[in-house]
């Protein structure tokens, strides 16, 4: 991910800095946390009005199971995209997790088991990015490439073409049970993984160092950060609440494929990009992952009441992925010529 | 450094004659030229797409919308075929061509006026394009009665021994051999990889470089989407899914440097051939075709490990890293 912003100029200082801040009101307003959420609340009206199904608990409580799974993903990506990585074997570890879940179902493993053999796995195949990317030096776009190949490769030789079943009855309450009337396990878990992961990034001495290693990697080595520990415990949550992912997926399937939860990476990806985290990392929050979950969990939804199918669907994903990182750019370039 | 690359392409067609040697041993005929050729054929729309994956790569980009960018722009193609069959294949091709080179150019124009970074843009092209495949299409499937044959035969036509295809894919080997050794633009393009910062005070425009380079990349796509149609015969919209990762692999496998400016021709095209061997040697010794994807994994992982040896290698790490840093900051 070291891709450098070129500017043309490469005299001129690379971060203006504002004459004056403004009110902090103003900057609240226009914050992307607060565009975004405006953006939600004008899908939620535009779906109530374009659909008259939306407008139900239950089908809403359907619509959170769009994004729970690829948004727990997202809260960790998003801290390893601030630090300047990227892990695009996300949706292969879910699929090596689903299968080693589905291979131990086989052999009669009960449910705690299998959870511990999912996110265990998942831990595992973090453990082997982050080793890859902190002890090996090696960069990470490419290794997550190749680690995508392997882990789902390893479902292909495990799986071929068949599919694995046969999950105990009580597996299923991760992915398809309710805490209290239609608010369901997956969304519980999802609230709290939010918090937990606001908490982590936002309120603790880890967070700041992911904030710095982000910023500046030479600078935080000079600052006494460990900046490869601090990286291998990110590749090691991504694994972790990819292999989470994968319990509540396998749980809510019911069946394992080798090609499940293909193309997620993108999508978790995007979930990031969309709630404002900088590419180029250094930036970002969790809120604003969160209401790009809703945002993206509304869009999916709203258009699949419409009858638009999947891959079309896709369209406006990769659209709002291009559009979002645009806006603000092209805001930035009209408000300095505007300046100057 | 000429010395190293040198010596990591010799050692690169060493293991790949290896291959084929212990391959030879468990299948008898597996080494005869008619294989390799066929071999060779078959590995033919990955040399090409690897060698335009390698210019986007080598100016800091990477482009994971040529495979999506194939998939539509077979599919127009076909649909044209089977719609107009008397329109002459030329024009098809340079209608493949164009369509091609259009959406690299809507990639290279995000990146070089707005400078969003390549593999956001990709990844977001990547959806779109094969989203609009599907709308093209309907979902529908353009299968070989409803092409016509000149459209079909063509890249099979056997020429002095060798299938067009082949011979296609030999001349953009040397094509792009002059372009990125002997032409401004293939120096620009090492030169704003390399050291931007330095390419930007010779004079060298490199969000143009850029964008010339994913336009480029489209170009290629689209030619090879008109190969890879008539070659399998059918287009739909799921046709070389996932094709971009194999595009990138070969470059890693061959040496290209994923922080870009370092590469060559014969590297990409080693890389795309060692892949080729590989997919085609499971099946004749007998390793279910599912295994191909781990084992390319393994092949990429080892093959990064392996460059990064080489690279730290090459000199004052020290004065890198500050170079890079600076301007990542």
């Amino acid at each position: 991910m070291s891709q450098p912003q070129t500017t043309s100029q490469p005299g001129a200082p690379r971060r203006a800095i504002p004459d004056r801040l403004g009110t902090p009101v103003g900057r609240m307003l226009s914050s992307w946390e607060v565009l975004l959420f405006g953006v939600a609340v004008a899908i939620f009206i535009a779906n109530s009005l374009a659909s008259p199904y939306f407008l139900d608990a239950w089908n809403l409580s359907d619509a959170t199971f769009n994004f729970t799974e690829k948004a727990m993903i997202a809260f960790a990506m998003a801290l390893l995209i601030i630090a300047g990585e990227i892990d695009l074997s996300v949706a292969a570890i879910i699929a090596l997790a689903s299968t080693a879940m589905g291979a131990a179902a086989q052999v009669g493993i009960g449910t705690p088991g299998l959870v511990l053999i999912g996110i265990g796995t998942g831990l595992a195949c973090g453990a082997f990015n982050g080793m890859l990317v902190s002890v090996l030096k090696l960069p990470s776009i490419v290794v997550t490439i190749g680690t995508m190949s392997l882990f789902r490769g390893i479902s292909y030789i495990v799986l071929g073409d068949k599919a694995y079943g046969g999950y105990p009855d009580s597996f299923a309450y991760f992915g398809q049970g309710y805490l209290v009337w239609v608010f369901s396990f997956e969304f519980g878990l999802f609230l709290l993984t939010a918090a937990v992961f606001a908490v982590l990034l936002h309120a603790t001495n880890f967070g700041r160092q992911v904030f710095v290693i982000g910023n500046n990697e030479f600078a935080a080595r000079f600052s006494g950060v460990p900046v490869e520990r601090v990286k291998f415990t990110l590749f090691l949550l991504t694994g972790l609440m990819s292999g989470i992912a994968a319990v509540c997926l396998t749980s809510r399937l019911g069946s394992t494929r080798p090609s499940i939860a293909q193309g997620w990476e993108l999508e978790v990806v995007t979930m990031v990009v969309l709630g404002g985290v900088s590419i180029l990392g250094g930036a970002g929050t969790i809120a604003g992952v969160v209401i790009a979950a809703f945002v993206m969990g509304l869009v999916t939804f709203g258009l699949g009441l419409l009858n638009v199918p999947g891959i079309v669907m896709s369209i406006f994903v990769g659209l709002l992925l291009i559009v979002t990182i645009a806006l603000p750019i092209l805001a930035r370039r009209i408000r300095q010529a505007s300046r100057s | 450094m000429t010395k190293l690359l040198k010596s990591r392409e010799l050692l690169l067609s060493g293991i790949i004659i290896l291959m084929v040697a212990g391959f030879a041993t468990r299948a008898e005929g597996f080494a005869e030229p008619g294989n390799l050729a066929n071999i060779f054929n078959d590995t033919a729309i990955l040399i090409m797409l690897a060698l335009a994956q390698m210019t986007v790569i080598l100016t800091k980009s990477i482009d994971l919308s040529v495979a999506a960018n194939l998939a539509f722009t077979g599919m127009a193609v076909a649909m044209t075929n089977a719609a107009f069959p008397d329109l002459p294949l030329l024009v098809l091709i340079v209608m493949a061509l164009g369509i091609g080179a259009f959406l690299g150019s809507i990639n290279g124009f995000l990146v070089w006026v707005l400078q969003i970074p390549p593999i956001v843009v990709t990844l977001g092209t990547l959806t779109i394009y094969r989203g609009m495949a599907f709308v093209l299409s309907g979902g529908s499937w353009v299968n070989a009665h409803q092409m016509t044959p000149t459209f079909l035969n063509v890249p099979r036509t056997v020429l002095l021994g060798l299938p067009v295809l082949s011979w296609v894919a030999i001349l953009v080997v040397i094509g792009m051999g002059f372009l990125l050794t002997r032409t401004p633009f293939g120096r620009s393009a090492y030169a704003s990889g390399g050291n931007p910062v330095a390419a930007v005070y010779a004079g060298i425009d490199i969000g143009r470089t850029r964008f010339f380079a994913f336009v480029l990349s489209g170009a290629m796509a689209g030619l090879c989407s008109y190969l890879w149609v008539s070659r399998y015969a059918v287009a739909y919209v799921d046709i070389a899914n996932g094709f971009e990762l194999d595009s990138v692999a070969a470059c890693v496998i061959g040496g290209i440097s994923i922080a870009g400016g370092i590469g060559s021709v014969a590297g990409a095209v080693l890389g795309s051939l060692f892949l080729g061997v590989i997919k085609n040697a499971l099946p004749v010794i007998g390793i279910s075709p599912f295994a191909q994807m781990a084992i390319s994994g393994i092949v990429i992982i080892l093959a990064v490990v392996f460059n990064a040896r080489a690279e730290a290698k090459k000199g004052r790490i020290i004065l890198r890293d500050r170079a890079s840093a600076e301007v990542t900051a």
